[in-house]
């Protein structure tokens, strides 16, 4: 990406939120909307437009869990772990998933194709244990059907 | 902007024959259109409407008439008396008193959260009216006194008290901010108002923002809810349409305005000195107080922080008046309490009960009993701050105070129900791990402390713990509680004193006879194949993954404890039961 390319980009983004106070948050959110993550040289030109140090921008991405460094799999699939999916027997859902794509937690496999990701709680307890593929929700999910729901999402590409 | 249009429920009480409801839905459906009524009525097919074993359920709103034990032959007559005209057929009348009281969740799934007119016609709005059309800030807050709301966050801190205090700071700017930060793991009350009723909340925030005397609030919510982010957005928008938001609202002096701000997935947050942090675009860690919010909050101004589920009561009890709210609850606690009941029990979803009810009310009469056949062992509340209370103490009624005598709180209002298949060690694991992840690190007590506790934790469930260790977790525990800066580590604790309080026993098995009785805590497992069953198939010799499975057909087969990982997989393949898990 050339600086230029992401100037014009950022554009529209400060100048929403450029002197309203306490808005570094919210261009966060907008930029990691935009590109999907919120890469380096972003940040870069960020501070410069915003007249922020990096620093200070490192500080609050590192901080808050929402905010990735990297670019994000093509497909993220999330694991609930929250109390009532854990009691209904997520953990194992978990290890399958884990299993079938021989990542941990918060990584992306080889092939860029997905990412997985453990959440507290996506507020649907009643469908308990949940996971979730990219905006999809799959309630009840029992270990045997994670390959099916994975493998729909692999053969999509 | 009455509308007369007339909301039908049908809902199966029974859960149980939902194909027949396709039918009763059908022919209800046709019965209408016969009538020539379609215009005037939608049929909608609740899946859940808080009643249980009484048959199929019409509920016809708004006059919130409920029919229960319908027949397909008695159709007729209901839209013969209550959709066409105003009666009601008397002998299908629901009349048990209702366990469940609608004050909070009053409009959810009632009107459409995306339509200001819908929320208008169900008096909102009405409240704001009431108070820029004769009511001052004191008289506002007044009234919040004779209700006794308290704050639905967790804490119970008198809502007309934070009102009156930031209200009596000095400072050139006032804020209120909405905390929609909702974190609990196992709670979603907070969304469910927002996605299903974002001007209730609104309209509790203006008034706030009007009795406090600030000019502007901030409605602080999860990213994680892209729902109720959307139509919050949309319905301050409609306000700011109608007047209801802005410059001189209603023509009034009183101006307010209302922005949103995200989270960003950090569980302290939910805080209210880490959310003003957040809010100023800074790490979301908490500070020391004195000086509270209500002195010196948020760019050090005079700030009130409420929560979703408090200021949706607002507008009601305005409308209503603090008397009539004060009604409802126990003597220190009124009102109602939304909890989001889950984990082992049958009906799991929102319940909007008065205080002072029981847990056993909650779990077996609304929630209709436990999910499969295990007998119940405990309720947690208040999520990652709260404890957990034991079977012999589910008939105390559920207010603040009681809740915490038994080592609990009141929390947001996650309520999840467990059953002996739970391993209590493995509870206060998960809750901790928790809290641990989402320290912000900023104090010592609560780093260090959390992260110790959780290695003595892991050591009893792994078997390597000793007695000693339950001191040890104990006084960790005392020193965060005391020691801690903020909520979060100060109650970081409490999942396990409360499980050590009632649960002992289950700990010291652990330890002494490393056993975990609800088979969850791997290590303590030992896989064994009973011979007697034993088909000799070889299935689970070929799943092994570490070859652990030995012998032959003629003698049987053997699982070597030395070399097994105690994956499980042996017991899974088995078709025959012939592997024994202790």
């Amino acid at each position: 990406m050339c600086s230029e390319h992401i100037l014009e980009q950022l554009k529209p983004i400060v100048e929403e939120w450029k002197g309203k106070e306490g808005s570094l948050i919210m261009v966060l959110h907008a930029v990691q909307n935009h590109f999907g993550y919120v890469p380096r040289e972003v940040s870069l030109q960020l501070s410069r437009l915003l007249e922020i140090p990096l620093a200070r921008i490192y500080e609050v991405i590192t901080f808050y869990n929402y905010f990735k460094l990297e670019p994000p799999g093509k497909h993220r699939i999330s694991v609930c772990l929250g109390t009532a999916c854990y009691l209904k027997g997520a953990p194992v859902i978990l290890e399958e998933v884990k299993s079938i794509l021989s990542v941990k937690e918060g990584e992306t496999t080889k092939d860029g194709l997905f990412h997985l990701d453990v959440v507290r709680c996506l507020g649907c307890c009643g469908l308990a244990p949940v996971m979730m593929v990219d905006d999809k929700v799959y309630g009840k999910v029992s270990k045997g059907q994670v390959m099916e729901i994975v493998s729909k999402y692999g053969k999509e590409g | 902007m009455e509308t007369d249009r007339k909301i039908i429920l049908l809902a199966d009480t029974e859960q149980s024959q939902q194909d027949k409801l396709r039918d009763f839905y059908t022919s209800f459906a046709n019965q209408i259109k016969d009538k020539g009524l379609e215009d005037a009525v939608s049929l909608v097919r609740a899946s859940d409407i808080g009643i249980y074993g009484k048959g199929f359920a019409v509920k016809i709103l708004p006059r919130g008439i409920v029919y229960t034990g319908v027949k397909e032959s008695d159709i007729g007559a209901i839209i013969d008396a209550s959709v066409k005209g105003q009666g009601t057929v008397e002998r299908l009348l629901f009349s048990e008193e209702p366990k469940q009281i609608r004050i909070v969740l009053r409009n959810c799934g009632v009107i459409d959260p995306e339509s200001i007119d819908e929320y208008i016609a169900c008096r909102g709005y009405g409240a704001l009216k009431k108070i820029l059309s004769g009511m001052n800030p004191a008289g506002v807050i007044e009234e919040m006194k004779k209700s006794g709301l308290r704050g639905r966050g967790g804490a119970g801190y008198p809502t007309w008290m934070k009102w009156k205090f930031t209200r009596e700071s000095q400072g050139d700017r006032k804020y209120v901010i909405c905390n929609a930060d909702e974190g609990d793991p196992g709670a979603y009350m907070d969304r469910s108002v927002l996605e299903g009723d974002p001007h209730s909340v609104i309209e509790g925030l203006i008034i706030a923002g009007y009795a406090i005397g600030a000019g502007m609030g901030y409605m602080y919510i999860r990213a994680e809810y892209p729902l109720a982010v959307e139509r919050v957005k949309k319905a301050i928008g409609q306000a700011y349409e109608c007047g209801l938001l802005g410059k001189n609202i209603l023509g009034t002096d009183f101006s307010f305005d209302i922005d949103i701000r995200l989270g960003a997935g950090a569980f302290v947050c939910g805080e209210e000195t880490a959310l003003i942090a957040s809010i100023e675009g800074k790490r979301g860690t908490p500070r020391p107080r004195p000086p509270y919010p209500s002195v010196s909050g948020l760019w050090c101004k005079p700030t009130a922080i409420n929560n979703v589920e408090t200021l949706a009561n607002v507008p009601y009890i305005i409308m209503e008046g603090g008397d009539k709210f004060a009604l409802i609850g126990t003597e220190k606690s009124k009102g109602t309490k939304v909890f989001a009941l889950t984990g082992k029990v049958r009906n799991s979803g929102l319940v909007e009960v008065p205080m002072g009810i029981t847990l056993r009310e909650i779990v077996f009469d609304i929630g209709g009993g436990m999910l499969g056949d295990k007998p119940i062992k405990a309720v947690q509340t208040g999520g990652p701050s709260g404890g957990v209370i034991p079977v012999d103490q589910l008939d105390t009624p559920v207010d603040y105070e009681n809740l915490q005598k038994l080592g609990s709180i009141m929390g947001s209002g996650g309520m999840i129900v467990m059953d002996e298949s739970d391993c209590i060690v493995d509870i206060a694991k998960f809750y901790l791990g928790f809290c641990v992840e989402e320290s912000c690190g900023k104090c010592a007590p609560c780093r260090i402390g959390g992260y110790q506790m959780l290695n003595l934790l892991n050591g009893i469930a792994e078997g390597s713990g000793s007695l000693e260790d339950l001191d040890k977790l104990r006084r960790v525990a005392l020193a965060m509680q005391r020691a801690s800066l903020c909520a979060l580590g100060q109650t970081a604790a409490n999942p396990v004193m409360s499980t050590l309080r009632y649960f002992e026993q289950e700990y010291r098995e652990h330890i002494v006879n490393r056993k975990c009785r609800s088979h969850k805590c791997r290590s303590l497992m030992t896989y064994s194949i009973i011979q007697d069953k034993c088909k000799r198939c070889r299935v689970c010799v070929i799943n092994c993954p570490v070859n652990a499975i030995e012998g032959d057909r003629e003698k049987g087969f053997f699982i070597d404890v030395s070399k097994c990982v105690k994956c499980g997989k042996c017991f899974e393949v088995c078709k025959f039961q012939a592997i024994a898990k202790e």
